[in-house]
């Protein structure tokens, strides 16, 4: 058995123990969806950390800085910034007048059912996009940290699959939770140690450091190139219209983090919105130090393994493993890849948590059943039940797609999604009277295919790829591009707003006028908000 | 507007975990709001004598006053990063510190940025919990 393996089972091991414990814990609804309302403000903190500090930003931030230099690091500063808009806008309100999911912030005032089926629909395809993008990531991930002769992509794949099945539909919000917690510590743990090793490498001092990072060579179309990587311009290049991509890019990650529905389901598991707010700020510290340090493990790597290397042992996402294996040998490069892997199965069921939550909650309950269950405990076994196909059928995709798969993509599309649907109507029904049910779906819609159509039509799915690419990561549609950008969110973002006002407009809806000011003392003052459950 | 506030009626919130299922003293309405079905409860609460009470009025405005200007303060601090990264690369390849340059400051300058707008909007929000707290007090 190898150090990796070993690791690997330990942290399978110890999530299986609090899945167990949390099952005997937990009983009825409110402990399956929001952990009992009874986790603390740094716990929930350090819980929202770890969903956002996902494999993909962890290896794959790592990886984007030691291939592009500062353009990798763009991702990271806007990850953070973005935050201030969940704090400021959406937490405390969202905890105040919710109860498990977005939709019931939207649902206060407007016509129930057409706003909770919309709202279910568009959570669960930014759920399931996001989550496929993790799973194809994490096959590929598993096969090469443990090595192909132990591990094959679909044992893999379907081995991710069944833990994160098991930690939700026997766990709970509470096991998802601590789930993510240790996670968490164990990433920034790693993380600081790696930063610690990097500046050790170059004698304690950051000018031999940033003096490194000005003069990286590697090899691009068979000839030496040096580059300075602290200079913008690597991947955001005129030719390909980097400028407004990044601008894009920037408005999809801090409007769409205030829409992500896993993110968002985080606050209900707090007593109030006081503990929200303080969760937030915890979040806001951990990954603001998180993203700063990805600077030294991905210049890091860059200067210490080389951009060549990293290429030829796996590709860029392999940059942070390998940078543990070059400065402390295989035992820390296996430490490093079982956080990987832990971060991986954290964030899926994460991920299935808020997607079966919406499900049951939004859409079976309240849409089909009209807001009455029909026995008790049946929305539970409805979530628990739609955590298992939402996992089957992720693994069934991931299989099928295959470990090539070029899925990057999808993380923008849920994040374009999130801003350009979601978060328009969360803003829109908080701080607008006449905001009304019209106005939701169309906004809703409007948001939703926005985003899906733009991201078809860009560079992502629309491309002509050079001869001889591998069949599985060959672009769907060999056709030049019609949209120029690979994030929709410049565009996308104002049409949900305008399908949002448009539709409000076009039609007046006394009823949600008049329970505007309802919605508004509550998400205020907290007056009425649901309470934690006691013992 | 005085008149109106004196109708107002004390935090209906249910207690957890209270020693007794029996209503607070003081408490306005037929039964204890733990027994009270989804619908009584909104119909308890005189919640458009609340939104247009003068603390509630004054408790929106304070928090108008700081949240409006923090978004579009870092909205701008935030896009005028990618903006210069995107068309001003010589001012921002300038180098300031050995070889640290103007793009990698500006850059870091915005987790700072995050992290005390944080810190500021934690003290005013320990002022918008007390005027909140204030909106459904008896008096």
């Amino acid at each position: 058995m190898t150090p990796a393996l070993g690791m690997f089972l330990f942290f399978v091991l110890i999530t299986l123990a609090i899945t167990y414990w949390a099952a005997r814990k937990s009983r009825g609804a409110a402990a399956f969806f929001t952990a009992s309302r009874r986790i603390t403000g740094w716990q929930n903190g350090v819980a929202v950390a770890g969903d956002y500090m996902s494999a993909a930003s962890f290896l794959g931030i790592a990886g984007l800085i030691a291939f592009f230099g500062y353009d990798g690091f763009m991702f990271s500063v806007g990850w953070l910034v973005a935050y201030l808009t969940v704090l400021l806008v959406v937490a405390e309100p969202l905890r105040n007048a919710g109860k498990y999911t977005m939709a019931d912030v939207l649902a206060y005032r407007l016509n129930p059912r057409p706003v909770r089926a919309m709202a279910a629909l568009s959570t669960l395809t930014v759920s399931t996009f996001y989550m496929i993008a993790q799973m194809v990531g994490a096959g590929a991930l598993v096969v090469l940290l443990l090595g192909s002769s132990h591990v094959t992509y679909q044992t893999a794949v379907i081995g991710v699959g069944v833990l994160m099945i098991i930690y939700v539909v026997f766990g709970g919000m509470l096991a998802t939770t601590w789930v993510q917690i240790i996670k968490a510590i164990l990433l920034m743990a790693g993380t600081i140690l790696l930063s610690i090793l990097v500046l050790a490498h170059f004698g304690w001092s950051f000018g031999n450091f940033f003096d490194a990072v000005t003069h990286v060579s590697y090899h691009e179309k068979g000839a030496v190139v040096t580059k300075n990587f602290l200079e913008p311009g690597l991947r955001y290049t005129a030719a390909n219209h980097g400028a407004l991509d990044l601008i894009s890019l920037g408005m999809a990650l801090v409007f769409g983090t205030a829409g992500l529905p896993h993110i968002l389901v985080r606050f209900y598991t707090v007593p109030d919105a006081k503990t929200a707010r303080i969760s937030v700020v915890w979040a806001m510290v951990l990954i603001g130090s998180f993203y700063i340090m990805t600077t030294f493990l991905g210049f890091g790597a860059a200067t210490i393994v080389g951009r060549d290397f990293i290429a030829s042992h796996g590709g860029n996402n392999m940059s942070a493993p390998l940078l543990a294996q070059a400065l402390a040998g295989d035992i820390f490069f296996a430490f490093i890849a079982a956080i990987a892997f832990a971060t991986i199965l954290a964030v899926v069921a994460g991920l299935t948590i808020s997607a079966s939550t919406s499900f049951a909650h939004d859409f079976y309950t309240n849409v089909i059943h009209r807001g009455v269950e029909r026995a008790p405990g049946e929305e539970v076994r409805v979530a628990r039940m739609t955590a298992f196909v939402v996992g089957a059928v992720a693994i069934c995709i991931a299989i099928v797609l295959g470990k090539d798969a070029n899925v990057a993509f999808l993380v923008a599309l849920a994040f374009a999604v999130a801003a350009s649907a979601n978060l328009p109507v969360i803003v829109l029904s908080l701080f607008w009277k006449r905001f009304n049910t019209t106005g939701a779906v169309s906004g809703l819609a409007t948001g939703l295919i926005a985003s899906l159509v733009l991201i078809i039509i860009s560079p992502s799915i629309m491309k002509v790829d050079p001869a001889g690419t591998v069949a599985a990561a060959r672009h769907l549609i060999q056709r030049p591009p019609i949209f120029p950008l690979e994030n929709p969110g410049i565009l996308s973002i104002p049409l949900g707003f305008l399908g949002a006002i448009l539709g409000t407009l076009s039609r007046r809806e006394p009823q949600a006028e008049a329970r505007f000011a309802e919605l508004s003392v509550r998400a205020n003052t907290g007056l009425g908000a649901e309470k934690a459950v006691t013992e | 507007m005085a008149a109106e506030d004196s109708n107002i009626p004390p935090n209906p919130t249910p207690i957890v975990g209270a020693a007794t299922d029996i209503a607070p003293l003081g408490h306005i309405g037929p039964k204890p709001p733990h027994e009270r079905t989804a619908e009584e409860e909104r119909r308890a609460i005189d919640w458009e004598s609340l939104a247009v009470s003068e603390r509630f009025r004054a408790l929106l405005k304070a928090k108008r006053r700081f949240i409006v200007p923090a978004m579009i303060f870092f909205v701008a601090y935030y896009f005028a990063l990618l903006v210069l990264v995107g068309y001003a690369r010589p001012l921002m390849e300038k180098r300031v510190i050995g070889a640290v340059n103007v793009a990698y400051l500006f850059a870091l300058s915005q987790f700072f940025m995050a992290w005390i707008i944080a810190a500021l909007y934690i003290r005013a929000a320990a002022r918008f919990d007390k005027m909140a707290a204030d909106v459904f007090e008896r008096r």
